[in-house]
């Protein structure tokens, strides 16, 4: 492919790397991009990656494995977009992946993206753990198997496998349980949402995926669906219509909001913490979700809520996005988003970093042992901090 | 194993040097029409210490060192003309102090405007800096560096006036500091020590600022941006006069751009006014707007277009984007305020006899002592006749801005050619004494005010 192949030839030059795209809403701070944060080299700002992929399909420079790790160091977080005051805005991210799918296509991609894709092609989940080990995290829980209940309780790869997401996956089910929800799940016959491959760029697979899922989900007769992560959330609210599966999708906090708000989930058992709350990207930039984990955390006694200085569209990505969880090219520095991302929540004086993302939860777990901060800050997904409150064991 | 790429690696770790052909593309391109440099490395250094390792080695090698700080001067200084190291500043970025009392702060060389701007309104709202249209990622070492103006260039002057100190690496490696901070003290004046000015306007040429003491001055509660507009350019200059002379106001810009055309021609003042209460914002709209614009608003010269709380600080990328095509540069001159009328015709000519849309805007500097005039020009990155035209535009502007008697700001290499043409030769003779004795293996920023 050139340039003038490229399906955003005509605007990939419109980049004049004035570098917005590096900051918070309140520019308290240039390292609002994961990948810059973490390499603090221009060619790993959202501009430098745009001018970079532009140069390669002109021929400027040659593909390499390093240009590679640039271009899949985007957790596709979408701080560029909302910062970035031109208006091309909207096809900032969509000019990253088209990048990437040329990559994909030309079958030149970072060897851990390689096995992420090559993993969720045959076992429907990025690790390469066998589908049949899918439903493991629901063992003793008495979860059912969906068979028209008002909701699918869509559980994705993280949740299923990660046993750290596990954990989060049962709890919600415990809480969903608690408050008489209807809901089942697929249990060893749910596949990938597919999200984290589009935004690597194998646009192929993820309309496999996307299809795959809708005829199933439709075969079904799922009409609701709740999702534990907010990757699966917005890959069926936003890229599901587009394949002809409309769904009435919500992710959980917006599920447990309404739920408390109506009195149909009691949280009086409270949760005794000084809490900060992450944003995940696929929640709050990508779907403007910022309020629901809010009104849950405010709504639990005992909780002292505190801000990060970050926050909101403004918040820094924990740079697990865009399938880098898995790939961890942002890894290995005290640079690294999510390590940046839990000193930012000590500022605060919270003890707990709550968060609603089972990606979020990983890295920032991780980044807190990197830290050594296991003392002083925790990081919970807000479905446990319910748990707790609704007294679940 | 390329021994100057392994000294680097030993100086600054793996991570933070590369002699990768993406990071030397990204580091040989200005955003403006320069053509493109490639250095041999590119180094992002964490300390002055770093910083004094990497010049050593480089007089060593002979290599040259290009410093860059948010890289947005637009006027190619920072691109790498004959190789060497890219040395890119932005991760010496600590705010290191802010002294309320004395009204300073001090910062490494790597702190944005953004950041300090951000800093200063969480924690010390009453305190700000004087901060430049260019985008927040520009630094504030840079912006000194290069004699840069903010808004508060009207009450003020420029950015370089407002330095209280500064530590340098000097290009053969030791590490000066001038200012109160050289004697122990605080860094909380540049006076009344023997003046060494040869750090501020030599685009990186003579050593490389390190930290920075900048002034800060009185933040008010309330922070507004009244229009005005007048269609005689030969108004300006009188209307200027007459708002400085109110001693109310922050920051006078006046500009005319040729998008939309339903403006153009016309002549756009932005007047910034701060208060502490509404009866001050009161009195002092008042008194600019009443008895200083009313005459022109009475007899229809001009028109009043309301006035904003809050300032909404100019996103200049946007003018990148007026031919779709990601870029824009501008000359940029000190001028007596008095020449506004014939700058902004005769850079109306050039942009027209160009076919680009013209943008100039003038700046009040230091109670009208001087103008910052600019002449932007537009032009389409994806087309190279644009980029040619446009940077036919620039040249013939440098030789305007010396026809018309002013100084051309930051000079890109064509200007500081001109500039040196007509420079005192006394004058020049001393630059290049200097410089032969501060840099005297000619690693620094070669190719920007070399006097042959």
């Amino acid at each position: 492919m050139t340039l003038t192949n490229f399906r955003y030839g005509d605007v990939i030059h419109r980049c004049f790397r004035c570098g917005y795209c590096k900051f918070p809403i309140n520019w308290m701070d240039v390292n609002n991009c994961p990948a810059y944060a973490r390499f603090r080299m221009e060619t790993y700002s959202c501009g430098g990656r745009l001018w970079l992929t532009r140069a390669w399909l002109e021929g400027e420079i040659e593909w390499s494995d390093h240009l590679a790790d640039i271009l899949y160091s985007c957790t596709a977080c979408k701080n560029c977009e909302v910062k970035c005051p031109l208006s091309f805005n909207i096809d900032i991210l969509n000019m990253m992946i088209a990048a990437k799918s040329e990559m994909v296509e030309r079958g030149e991609i970072p060897s851990a993206a390689k096995e992420f894709l090559e993993n969720i092609q045959r076992q429907g989940n990025p690790y390469g753990t066998s589908r049949e080990k899918r439903d493991e995290w629901m063992e003793g829980t008495g979860i059912e198997a969906y068979q028209g209940q008002e909701y699918l309780y869509y559980v994705g790869c993280v949740g299923s496998y990660d046993t750290r997401g596990q954990e989060t996956a049962r709890l919600l089910g415990k809480v969903l349980q608690k408050a008489g929800v209807s809901f089942g799940v697929l249990g060893n016959d749910e596949n990938c949402d597919g999200n984290e491959v589009r935004n690597l760029g194998e646009e192929t697979l993820f309309e496999m995926l996307a299809e795959d899922n809708v005829a199933q989900f439709q075969g079904l007769g799922v009409q609701k669906i709740v999702t534990l992560s907010p990757h699966s959330y917005n890959a069926m609210k936003n890229d599901y219509p587009g394949f002809n599966g409309v769904f009435d999708v919500l992710h959980y906090t917006q599920l447990l909001q309404e739920l408390i708000r109506n009195g149909g989930l009691d949280v009086s058992g409270g949760y005794n913490a000084k809490v900060t709350y992450h944003d995940p990207c696929f929640l709050g930039r990508w779907n403007e979700e910022y309020d629901a984990p809010r009104a849950i955390l405010r709504a639990i006694p005992g909780v002292q809520f505190v801000e990060m200085a970050r926050n909101r569209n403004g918040a820094l990505c924990c740079g697990g996005g865009g399938g880098n969880f898995y790939l961890d090219l942002l890894g290995g520095s005290e640079d690294s988003p999510a390590r940046r991302r839990v000193r930012e929540a000590c500022e605060t004086g919270a003890n707990v970093l709550a968060v609603a993302c089972p990606n979020c939860l990983t890295m920032l777990e991780d980044a807190v042992k990197a830290e050594g901060l296991e003392n002083k800050l925790t990081v919970r997904d807000i479905s446990e901090i319910v748990g707790e409150a609704c007294v679940i064991k | 194993m390329d021994p100057i790429y392994q000294a680097l690696v030993d100086i600054v770790g793996q991570e933070h040097v590369s002699n990768q052909p993406e990071e030397l593309f990204i580091y040989s391109y200005d955003l403006g029409t320069t053509e493109p440099h490639r250095p041999d490395y590119a180094v992002t250094p964490r300390s002055t210490e770093e910083i004094q390792e990497i010049v050593k080695l480089a007089n060593r090698e002979k290599v040259p060192v290009v410093p860059l700080g948010g890289g947005l001067s637009l006027a190619g200084l920072a691109v790498p003309f004959r190789g060497g190291i890219a040395l890119d500043l932005k991760r010496m970025d600590s705010i290191l102090e802010v002294n309320e009392k004395a009204r300073y702060a001090v910062v490494e060389c790597g702190v944005s405007q953004g950041q300090l701007t951000s800093y200063l309104e969480r924690n010390y709202p009453h305190l700000t800096h004087s901060e430049p249209g260019a985008p927040p990622t520009a630094t504030i070492a840079g912006n000194v560096a290069i004699h840069g103006q903010g808004d508060l260039a009207q009450p003020y002057g420029f950015n370089s006036d407002m330095v209280n100190g500064l530590e340098i690496v000097l290009p053969t490696g030791e590490v000066c500091k001038f200012g109160s901070c050289s004697i122990g003290s605080g860094w909380f004046t540049q006076h009344p020590l023997p003046d060494v000015g040869l750090f501020l306007g030599w685009s990186g040429t003579t050593g490389i600022i390190t930290k920075v003491s900048i002034r800060l001055f009185p933040s008010k509660k309330i922070r507004g941006v009244g229009q005005f507009v007048v269609e005689d350019e030969e108004l300006v200059p009188e209307i200027m006069y007459k708002l400085t002379h109110t001693q109310m106001t922050e920051d006078i810009v006046a500009f005319s751009q040729a998008v939309p055309p339903f403006a153009s021609g016309l002549q756009h003042f932005t007047i910034n006014i701060a208060a502490d209460s509404e009866k001050e914002l009161e009195f002092k709209q008042e008194i600019i707007w009443d008895d200083t614009l009313g005459e022109y608003i009475r007899s229809g010269a001009g028109g009043f277009l309301g006035f904003r709380s809050g300032l909404q600080r100019p996103q200049v990328s946007k003018t990148s984007d007026w031919r779709k095509g990601g870029g824009f540069e501008y000359v940029g001159s000190i001028m007596p305020v008095d020449t506004y009328p014939e700058c902004y015709r005769r850079g109306r000519e050039i942009s027209e006899r160009h076919d680009i849309p013209y943008t100039v805007l003038g700046r009040c500097v230091g109670t009208a002592h001087a103008m910052m005039f600019s002449w932007t020009y537009a032009f389409n990155r994806a087309d190279p006749e644009t980029v040619r035209q446009a940077r036919e535009a620039l040249h013939e502007t440098d030789d305007l801005v010396l026809e018309l008697g002013g100084t051309i700001w930051k000079p890109g290499l064509y200007g500081q050619k001109l500039v040196m043409e007509r420079l005192d030769p006394n004058t020049l003779n001393l630059m290049k004494k200097i410089k032969q004795m501060l840099d005297p293996n000619g690693i620094m920023n070669p190719g920007n005010w070399e006097v042959s």
